[in-house]
């Protein structure tokens, strides 16, 4: 089991390799985290946090958009492509279980979201702490950044997985995968924010909101990340909201997503006729 | 003898289409069975069938003893698709010692394995950059992984140039030999007819003919031919002595029954000195193939 899941990620490493996705992953997070911390660097002293905190602030706000559509370009092809180039029934004639081939892509496509956030972080992080070595103390934040963001990333290579299946065609894939990232990402929150606007401060705002905001995986990383330390929350300037909902509760949502992103991605696979 | 295949009464149907229809065959181990039939005739989809692909609509179906498409088959079973697709991305190294480690093989033998179909020398390029008849021996080579006990080859000879089938099936002959069952499809009728045990013949999703290629030449019971080319002079006798027989390029032609071909023969040494050659052509394979494939209105 653990050596056909282990050859599967093996091969799709290769792939992606061949296919400079881990080059555009990697560059991706690296350019981008470069040019916040670089950006990030006027105004730190002001907000009394270290310049770290302040870089992982508004990290956590790149990889709430960047993290999510690396996973999806990742994981759109993963079983309409075998589908579509006719690798499938082969494949599936092997002595393998389907949720073997999928856990393999899994494997595969985590240990490189894993090296491309860790050099983007690493890298906004070694500028940072060069600047100023009393940033030292905001590696905390920058861990649960890290680990949230790999378990953030995880959840979309899930969703991604289960949409491949479903579409049966690459074209299909890629568009439900470009509109399920402007809906959870972009318009999610948009909707949310003129509701409470158009709420002002009722029931929607005490009540649907807080847990409108657990349910999506992206909202909830966010949120974890700027509550669990004070400072970044200061510098954010996200107020009542987060504040009324406790660190446990989006800590859960952040583990739970994955396990449902890829157990709905097994299933969908599991449906799927070669 | 346990057969490796053993399929009866199988139907399938795609909406109103009947692909296959009460469909009964087996194959035993050590035997050569090619699959004939014209296009659309059902071949890919009854292999489809036999590998779990594809669910079939009724009938019963063992592999190895075991149902189709189950983890104890899959295990036993090898295939080759048509038109067989690999990702271009990898080089054959890769794809072959990606399966070789999903039917958990040494994956040191990939190599070997590659020079046994003639790849060796392409085994670190791209499958990408591959020609047809290349992607179709890593097809191929994929399909000796282990010892398979049943092979299901769907035109495995398409795209081959005629050395490389010959060493196919010098290749298929060493399986058999081994005790692999093999079921393959084909639209070459003379490299069937040569090189396979036995012959199954579907036409519009039924089996219309099964059997070794005497058993099919007797049962089809097609005329035979005879070529006659007369000494200058005699023509018109024997013209004369075989009312039958009708003048074209040059020779005499002559068709007769199965069971007139004695009498026929004898009615001909009559003429002696008057014949100077004498030809007598048996139905060929593609008259016995397109006999059987017809009778169905095809
Ligand atoms: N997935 C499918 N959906 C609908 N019809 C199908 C499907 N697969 C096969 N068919 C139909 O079933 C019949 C048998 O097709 P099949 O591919 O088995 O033919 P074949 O004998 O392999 O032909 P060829 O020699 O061209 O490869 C055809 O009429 C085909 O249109
Ligand atoms: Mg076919």
């Amino acid at each position: 089991m653990i050596a056909r899941i282990l050859a599967t990620a093996k091969t799709e490493i290769h792939i992606a390799r061949r296919n400079r996705w881990v080059l555009i992953a990697v560059l991706l997070m690296v350019v981008f985290s470069l040019v916040l911390s670089a950006a990030g660097s006027a105004p730190t002293g002001a907000l009394g946090a270290d310049r770290l905190s302040v870089l992982v602030a508004s990290l956590t706000s790149l990889s709430v958009y960047l993290v999510p559509l690396v996973a999806l370009l990742m994981s759109f092809d993963a079983v309409a492509g075998e589908v579509e180039r006719g690798t499938l029934p082969l494949l599936l004639t092997y002595p393998v279980a389907r949720w073997e081939i999928l856990a393999g892509k899994l494997v595969a496509h985590t240990t490189i979201l894993i090296v491309a956030i860790c050099a983007g972080y690493g890298a906004a992080a070694a500028v940072a702490i060069v600047a100023d070595p009393t940033a030292v103390s905001g590696l905390i934040a920058l861990w649960r950044l890290t680990w949230t963001s790999v378990l953030l990333g995880a959840t979309f290579l899930g969703i991604g997985y289960a949409l491949s299946s479903l579409a049966g065609r690459v074209s299909g894939a890629a568009g439900l995968a470009i509109g399920l990232w402007l809906g959870l990402v972009v318009l999610y929150d948009l909707g949310l924010l003129a509701a409470v606007v158009a709420d002002n401060g009722g029931r929607f705002t005490t009540t649907v909101f807080p847990a409108a905001l657990l349910a999506n995986p992206a909202d909830a990383f966010r949120l974890f990340n700027l509550t669990a330390s004070q400072a970044t929350v200061a510098a954010s300037g996200v107020g009542g909201a987060a504040n009324a909902i406790a660190p446990w509760q989006s800590l859960l949502s952040i583990m739970v997503w994955p396990l449902i992103a890829i157990g709905v991605a097994a299933v969908a696979f599991r449906r799927v006729e070669p | 003898m346990t057969s490796t295949l053993t399929i009866s009464h199988l139907t399938k149907a795609f909406g109103g289409v009947k692909a296959l229809s009460d469909v009964s065959l087996s194959v035993a181990p050590g035997e050569r069975v090619a699959l004939l039939g014209h296009n659309g005739a059902g071949k890919s989809t009854l292999m489809k069938v036999i590998l779990g692909l594809i669910a079939a609509d009724g009938g019963e179906i063992s592999v190895c003893g075991a149902a189709p498409g189950n983890a104890q088959a899959r295990a036993h079973v090898a295939y080759l698709p048509e038109n067989a697709a690999f990702h271009s991305a990898l080089t054959g190294l890769e794809q072959i010692t990606y399966y070789m480690r999903l039917r958990n093989e040494d994956i040191s033998g990939a190599l070997p394995l590659l020079d046994r179909v003639g790849l060796a020398h392409a085994a670190n390029r791209r499958i990408g950059t591959y020609s047809k008849g290349m992607r179709q021996r890593v097809g191929l080579a994929q399909a000796l992984i282990g010892h398979p006990s049943l092979l299901v080859l769907d035109e495995p000879t398409s795209g081959l140039d005629p050395v490389s089938r010959r060493d196919f099936y010098e290749l298929l002959d060493g399986l058999a030999a081994d005790g692999a069952a093999i079921l393959l499809s084909s639209h070459a009728l003379t490299e069937v007819e040569a090189r396979t045990d036995r012959l199954l013949i579907l036409s519009g999703g039924r089996l219309v003919a099964k059997g070794t290629l005497p058993e099919l030449r007797r049962e089809a019971a097609l005329p035979v031919s005879m070529q006659i080319h007369a000494h200058e002079t005699h023509e018109a006798e024997i013209m004369a002595a075989l009312p039958a027989a009708v003048r074209m390029n040059n020779a005499i032609h002559l068709t007769c029954g199965q069971d007139e071909k004695l009498t026929t023969l004898a009615q001909i040494s009559a003429l002696q000195g008057k014949v100077a050659d004498l030809d007598v052509i048996p139905p060929s394979l593609e008259d016995i193939y397109s006999h059987f494939s017809r009778r169905d209105g095809q």
